[in-house]
């Protein structure tokens, strides 16, 4: 007896780390969704629907997952389509707006460089589902990094008019970037069973990846007096509800429409 | 039914299975592109496992149902699952599917996608219609997921690259 209920704990809590992280990626990924058909070249417009599609991909092999461990009968469709605001549990920092390529490609950066080292870990943990999940994700996540890097470095070190829109991006997106290290209780749980690293490494390389890049970018780390979080406690940003309402539109006017 | 029949059922089974067209690159079998994990026999079903290549690679779902369609026509009872471990590399791309995408004009993966260093750092890759070796990258993403855009210096011509992952 128990035993069975420990065992349903750690269920639990894994299925939760998993939504926790798919959410990530969906949100990520259908915000940048919205510059296809947008950007100001074409090489652009392939490379963020291209990107796009790896952390849709990632969300919905995760969302696969947690189904297949939560056994209530939901699918990946009914976690990427069917739920309330309140019930997602993504981080603030990915569903801010586009705003501009500045700010874009920041959260890309402060996203990809931040799951990175995690899917390393994950890959090389204690959950064999994970590890085959993690392994594709790691490579597809470098070429995010670099991408976004890349970008950074150019409006950074570029006119006076690039460099201070990406000096604005950093002064807005920052405070948000605090919520990617928290450790909630499922979380804990999943690094105690190994099936995540602990989150200080992972921080360390963040800190100097952002670090080196912005020395490169000329870029200025600010000070974080409040940092934002809720996105894990399902308390998110106004722009959320109209980010839901054109992800979900499909589901919501034709209820089980399927290829 | 008699054992050498199951086998032979099976054979044929994996022989169909196995020159299944990819969607995108249709002059490619899954053999040739290394995703087809098994076909093996579960009761009277015959059960094919097949790789995804790219997480968001949107071919996926046609592949598999592309390999459900070419069995069930075949008169067998068949499932598709899909196997993530061990994870699909660009490694497993056959001789000859290196040269079938040469032909078609796409610049083979270079093998080293367990090197990961090879992932970033610039490597030279040759024209796939001149074979010269003075290419420029135009892009990392291209028309598909698994394709870079690249630029051949010499004969003008601009081509894709399928990217090691």
């Amino acid at each position: 007896m128990a035993v069975t209920e420990l065992k349903d704990t750690a269920t639990d809590a894994l299925t939760n780390t998993i939504i926790q992280i798919a959410d990530d990626h969906l949100i990520l990924g259908h915000r940048l969704s919205e510059w296809c058909g947008h950007a100001p070249m074409l090489e652009e417009d392939l490379s963020m629907p291209n990107m796009a599609l790896d952390l849709i991909g990632q969300s919905r092999a995760l969302y696969s997952y947690a189904a297949t461990l939560e056994n209530t009968g939901r699918t990946e469709d009914d976690f990427a389509y069917l739920r309330t605001d309140r019930e997602y549990t993504n981080c603030l920092l990915v569903e801010r707006p586009n705003t501009d390529f500045a700010h874009t490609m920041l959260k890309q950066f402060y996203f990809a460089a931040f799951m990175h080292p995690l899917w390393q870990g994950i890959a090389k943990g204690s959950n064999e589902t994970l590890r085959g999940i993690a392994a594709k994700a790691e490579k597809e996540i470098g070429y995010h990094i670099r991408h976004a890097g890349e970008w950074i470095v150019r409006l950074g070190d570029g006119t006076e008019e690039s460099a201070m829109r990406m000096q604005a991006a950093v002064e807005e997106l920052h405070p948000y970037t605090g919520e990617l290290f928290t450790v909630d209780e499922s979380r804990q749980q999943c690094i105690e069973a190994n099936v995540l690293t602990n989150i200080d490494p992972v921080k360390t390389v963040w800190d100097s990846t952002v670090h080196n890049l912005f020395e490169q970018a000329k870029l200025i780390i600010p000070e974080v007096p409040y940092p934002q979080t809720g996105g894990r406690q399902g308390q998110h940003t106004e722009g959320f509800g109209f980010l839901l309402a054109e992800l979900q539109y499909m589901q919501r006017a034709y209820p089980g429409a399927s290829w | 039914m008699a054992t050498p029949n199951i086998q032979a059922n099976l054979e044929t089974a994996r022989k169909i299975a196995a020159n299944v067209p990819d969607p995108e690159l249709p002059y490619l079998t899954l053999t040739d592109l290394g995703i087809l994990r098994s076909v093996e026999l579960e009761g009277d079903t015959v059960v094919a496992k097949v790789s995804p290549t790219y997480s968001g690679c949107p071919a996926l779902d046609v592949i598999e149902q592309s390999v459900l369609e070419a069995l069930q026509t075949a008169g067998f009872k068949a499932r598709v699952e899909r196997s993530l471990l061990p994870p699909w590399t660009t490694d497993w791309i056959t001789e000859e599917g290196h040269q079938k995408l040469k032909a078609n004009g796409i610049a083979p993966p270079l093998n080293a996608a367990a090197d990961k260093s090879a992932l970033f750092a610039t490597r030279q890759v040759n024209c796939p219609a001149c074979d010269s070796g003075q290419t420029e990258r135009v892009s990392e993403f291209g028309s598909t997921p698994c394709k870079a855009q690249y630029r051949c210096n010499q004969c003008l011509e601009p081509f894709e690259y399928f990217k090691c992952h």
